[in-house]
């Protein structure tokens, strides 16, 4: 299984053609208490870069986009009754969607976890 | 994923505690012209321990101004609504700076010294507040920005334990008054108010002793710096009104829901404050719009701007603040509403991002306010 991360700050563990997505440990940092997360819906289409949830923390709303084209297959319901989820375990447990991907080659352009470790060290 | 709230990059002012807030972990952004202290260990944490301890505020962003000559009072008098003549020495008032059209420019505090008036506005319009006040008032009045000074807030209810024990003496003060008081040696000039809804003090201290006050303060058990980020959370359960957010010139005291911001019959009675016809006559009848408090269904936060809509989803009002209220554990928010939707209990639409959110207009404040209040 692979990671993958965008300047954005999502990211994206492909197994075969499935993805699971979520927001780094960096990014749940930034944004501090999570209140609430509105996750997509089973069926929904959705291509590389669209607002695919939203996460609000005590102050202010934030869009996550979609790191990869295709459906949603299984969103994490357990966000709704524990947002807090993403602040504890971002990386794991707090993930918000799995995708099935239509155009795999889309993920060449991310990053990998060392460049994008590098990528947040200069932030 | 991107943040939706955003402000232009403008080279921002140092605040005299900058190097102690970064030494402390505090995450600094941009806010009202400084570098401010957002968070230290995460908003909801600071913003119970506000509630249950003592939270300590770096507000000296605000304006402090001493104003002082021959006729202030009536003078003042002229710009904002207070009873300024009947204010007792060392006693201090919540007002209003207005326009002519009464249009609110600003909210400020305002304290009797012994030869003057000290006076607090908010940091984001200070500026224009002093010229406003330089443009108006007569050329005998004297008017000194105090910006060697750092401000200081001590909120909750163990404010006073803390404090009384690096300055005895501040337990004897009420609800909005002050008192010179002496540390180290140094005079510093205290009042028991805030804008958090729970007891506490202001605190206004010489730029150069603020790091050696704070770094004592903190020494006390019940004391942990706080971000701006749980202020206004804070000031939001509690009814307090954010200038530039949920006031500015389009607003009036009665549409702000300010109503005893104009409750001296004598001022009423001689109505030459700013816009006293306009306000007067809302006072009577109701403004169109007023502000009122919302509890929000569900988890997810309504945010300023989003529109109030009616049934048929046109817009007839604003969120002008919104948030997650961390001791309601909901969300809630402020907006204008058309008068005939601002009784409590009325149930209203909040169109987000596509959403239809359900608010019930709720009595203000969300969270009781503490206030230790002298006998009448």
């Amino acid at each position: 299984m692979s990671r993958y991360f965008t300047e954005d700050h999502e990211w994206i563990d492909v197994d075969g053609d499935v993805g699971t997505v979520g927001i780094s440990e960096y990014a749940q940092g930034q944004l501090g208490d999570i209140v609430f997360v509105d996750v997509p819906e089973d069926g929904k289409e959705l291509t590389k870069g669209d607002e695919a949830a939203v996460v609000e923390s005590v102050k202010a709303a934030s869009d996550v986009y979609s790191p990869a084209s295709g459906t949603v297959v299984e969103s994490n319901g357990e966000l709704t009754e524990t947002p807090g989820l993403v602040n504890e375990d971002p990386e794991g447990d707090g993930w918000f969607y799995k995708i099935t991907l239509s155009d795999p080659s889309e993920l060449e352009s991310l990053m990998d976890e060392t460049a994008y470790a590098a990528f947040v060290a200069k932030l | 994923m991107s943040e939706q709230e955003e402000g232009p990059e403008i080279e921002n002012q140092l605040l005299p505690l900058d190097a102690w807030h970064r030494a402390r972990g505090g995450r600094m952004v941009p806010f009202a012209g400084y570098e401010m202290p957002v968070q230290y260990e995460g908003i909801m944490a600071e913003h119970l321990w506000v509630r249950e301890n003592a939270g300590l505020f770096d507000v000296s962003h605000m304006g402090q101004l001493y104003l002082s000559g021959e006729g202030l009072d009536a003078a003042l008098e002229a710009l904002i609504p207070a009873d300024v003549k009947s204010l007792k020495l060392n006693a201090q008032k919540y007002s209003l700076l207005l326009a002519d059209n009464g249009g609110i420019l600003d909210d400020l505090m305002f304290t009797r010294w012994e030869d003057g008036l000290y006076m607090v506005v908010n940091g984001a319009v200070k500026y224009d507040d002093i010229t406003h006040l330089l443009d108006h008032l007569p050329d005998d009045i004297t008017i000194n920005h105090m910006a060697d000074q750092a401000l200081l807030a001590l909120q909750g209810p163990k404010a006073v334990d803390a404090l009384s024990r690096l300055v005895p003496g501040v337990e004897a003060l009420v609800f909005m008054t002050g008192g010179r008081f002496t540390w180290r040696h140094q005079s510093i000039w205290i009042s028991r108010s805030g804008y958090t809804g729970e007891d506490g003090f202001e605190i206004s201290i010489p730029a150069e002793d603020v790091t050696d006050f704070v770094d004592a303060l903190c020494a006390e058990p019940e004391v942990k710096p706080i971000g701006l980020g749980a202020r206004d959370s804070l000031r939001l359960e509690a009814d307090l009104p954010l200038y530039g957010h949920d006031l500015d010139p389009e607003t009036t005291p009665i549409m702000a829901a300010l109503n005893f911001a104009v409750a001296s019959k004598r001022r009423r009675e001689e109505a030459n404050f700013p816009g006293a016809a306009r306000i007067l006559m809302e006072r009577e009848s109701g403004a169109i719009t007023r502000r009122v408090g919302l509890v929000i269904d569900g988890r997810q936060p309504v945010r300023e701007g989003a529109a109030v809509v009616d049934r048929d989803g046109s817009e007839v009002g604003k969120i002008t603040s919104g948030g997650f209220a961390p001791s309601l554990g909901a969300p809630i928010a402020m907006a204008y509403v058309p008068l005939a939707m601002a009784e409590i209990g009325t149930v209203i639409q909040i169109a987000q991002r596509g959403k239809v959110h359900i608010g019930t207009v709720t009595a203000m404040p969300f969270i009781p306010h503490r206030y230790v209040r002298g006998a009448k």
